[in-house]
């Protein structure tokens, strides 16, 4: 009895989700068999849903140390935007790669320093800096796309978003990756438990000698880090580079982060929960349009998610 | 030797003088009392000796060591064995019980990875051993926010005296809580004193808290206005006095 109450306590909230989850699955499979019970749209799941994936497991990270990001689509088509032109020049998958990290970093360096040195909140910053990263771009690339020749047939390529066994696709072992390890950094690494404490306490992390401005300036670097990471691999896989990339990310990643059960007010969130959300949300367009609804029911079926996810979740943590 | 000895500290806040010239020292596991109406400086005294922020003027020893205020952080005091419990509870509430006892201090591999059976073993040994933590259903993955009030201050002292430390300063212990827990609190504080550790502890009033005491330290506007043996005073004299102090003190400035 008692380690049931332990386990509903501890894992209550991921399993519930996990219904919910299959429950829309089992819904969509009646509704529309002939799509959910082929494999096709879930090989599909796993080729779009890796990017907006990715980046709300960076978000995940931001709101439990008790911060925002809005800057991250346009930190995501800037470091696109570096990437290409890199690739354009040299040819070479790696290099364009390092630089285009290095300039995601750079960009979660300023959002930090603005956030922790000069004092300005998160939200503030950040709405500021996607418009200044997305001018940036837009001068930068003139409006024009740019088109990565040749990146097909590097082993670049097959290795950010190749198809490992002719199959699944190689962003979904990525995000796999990226969420373990999120997972491990947030609750197994001291630098997890200052971005814990601090979201929940910051006084307290003060006091106890925390260096708390650090911590976050690297939070908001792994962020960018993070949004440069899927704004390489999206033009990798669309061998394109367009200078509104990103544009549509910010609520659906926002969206997977709350469904998942991350709370906004810092000091909790679930990797889990982010990593599950990110597939409920990213799969629930297709399952509406397979349905036979017409795509005006989409926003409205998203709403109708978040409310009753983020409602379930607030009850439940209530309740202890 | 005396633990810690602050000669003439000084402490001023922009104009506000905080602290004008005070004289206070804490012996071998000696239980100090710090009393006086609200706004003596019995906070900035401790916050000075704890580290939060360095005094203006005035010298101040720690186990005979000069200690200069610019290099003095809250780091510098834990390694130095001075932890400090404060008012608002330094607890991350929706945090486990481990990560509160070892907050900053956490066993790790090289690449900085909580060793996690080390933590949670310990963090069930403090609550056992340090604390007499009997209450079933509490294990080092509870978070602190399922605790009482006694039970949150026993964390951080359980945290402080794991960590070795020679002086436990405690910021209004037993403030906003009923009886039962102020109890459970100076349960918490004899355990410090059988460990031979000393304790510093502020308090505006000294009713619960007069029998743990072996010294009272009291502050008025920024100085120490009297020091009292417990042997010596009765604890109706001492609230007398406190009361006679912050009146007199009052009087004076009309």
């Amino acid at each position: 009895m008692k380690i049931y109450s332990v386990f509903r306590y501890r894992y209550g909230r991921q399993l519930g989700l996990l219904v919910v989850a299959l429950v829309l699955l089992v819904f969509f499979m009646i509704t529309s068999p002939k799509v959910f019970l082929r494999p096709d749209i879930y090989v599909s799941f796993l080729t779009t849903v890796p990017f907006v994936g990715i980046m709300a497991l960076g978000i995940t990270i931001v709101l439990i140390s008790g911060e925002i990001d809005l800057s991250f689509p346009s930190v995501m088509a800037l470091s696109g935007y570096v990437f290409a032109t890199m690739f354009g020049f040299t040819g070479s998958v790696l290099l364009s790669l390092i630089c285009s990290l290095f300039i995601g970093a750079v960009a979660g360096l300023c959002n930090g320093l603005l956030i922790t040195k000069i004092g300005i909140p998160s939200i503030i910053v950040t709405l500021g800096m996607q418009f200044l990263l997305r001018g940036i771009v837009n001068l930068l690339a003139e409006g024009l796309d740019m088109t990565l020749k040749g990146v097909a047939s590097t082993l670049g390529y097959s290795f950010l978003v190749g198809k490992v066994g002719g199959i699944l696709p190689a962003q979904s072992i990525w995000f796999l990756a990226l969420s373990i390890i999120m997972w491990y950094i947030l609750f197994r690494h001291n630098f997890g438990n200052n971005i814990l404490f601090i979201g929940d306490n910051e006084n307290a992390a003060r006091m106890m000698g925390i260096n708390v401005d650090r911590t976050k300036i690297l939070v908001f670097m792994l962020m960018a880090l993070l949004a440069a990471f899927a704004g390489i691999i999206d033009s990798v896989r669309m061998r394109t580079w367009w200078p509104t990339m990103g544009e549509g990310y910010l609520m659906t990643t926002f969206a997977t982060v709350f469904v998942g059960g991350t709370s906004m007010f810092g000091g909790e969130g679930t990797i889990f929960g982010t990593f599950v959300g990110a597939f409920l949300i990213g799969s629930l367009e297709a399952g509406i349009v397979a349905a036979g609804l017409t795509g005006f029911w989409t926003q409205f079926i998203y709403g109708l998610l978040i409310i009753i996810a983020v409602t379930l979740h607030t009850v439940v943590s209530q309740r202890y | 030797m005396n633990l810690v000895c602050m000669k003439n500290i000084h402490k001023s806040f922009g104009e506000v003088q905080a602290l004008r010239g005070v004289d206070f020292d804490v012996g071998d596991s000696e239980i100090i009392g710090l009393i006086g109406d609200n706004g003596a400086g019995k906070s900035t005294l401790i916050k000075i000796l704890s580290g939060v922020f360095p005094y203006t003027k005035g010298e101040m020893y720690i186990k005979g060591q000069k200690i200069n205020p610019t290099q003095y952080s809250v780091r510098k005091a834990h390694k130095m064995g001075i932890e400090t419990v404060y008012q608002e509870q330094a607890l991350g509430l929706k945090q486990s019980l481990w990560r509160n006892i070892f907050l900053g201090r956490q066993p790790t591999n090289s690449f900085g990875f909580i060793q996690m059976n080390e933590v949670r073993n310990e963090t069930e040994k403090i609550m056992r051993e340090y604390l007499g933590f009997t209450a079933g259903g509490v294990s080092p993955d509870s978070k602190v926010s399922t605790l009482s009030g006694g039970e949150r201050q026993g964390v951080a002292i359980g945290r402080a005296m794991y960590f070795e430390a020679d002086l436990i300063i405690l910021d209004e212990p037993t403030i906003a809580l009923s009886v039962k827990e102020v109890n459970k609190v100076l349960r918490f504080i004899n355990q410090v004193k059988a460990r031979g550790k000393a304790c510093v502890y502020i308090s505006h009033t000294i009713s619960n808290i007069y029998f743990v005491s072996d010294r009272f330290v009291l502050l008025d506007r920024g100085k120490v206005v009297g020091i009292y043996n417990r042997n010596s005073i009765s604890e109706d004299d001492l609230a007398d006095e406190i009361i006679h102090h912050s009146s007199s003190s009052e009087f004076k400035n009309r």
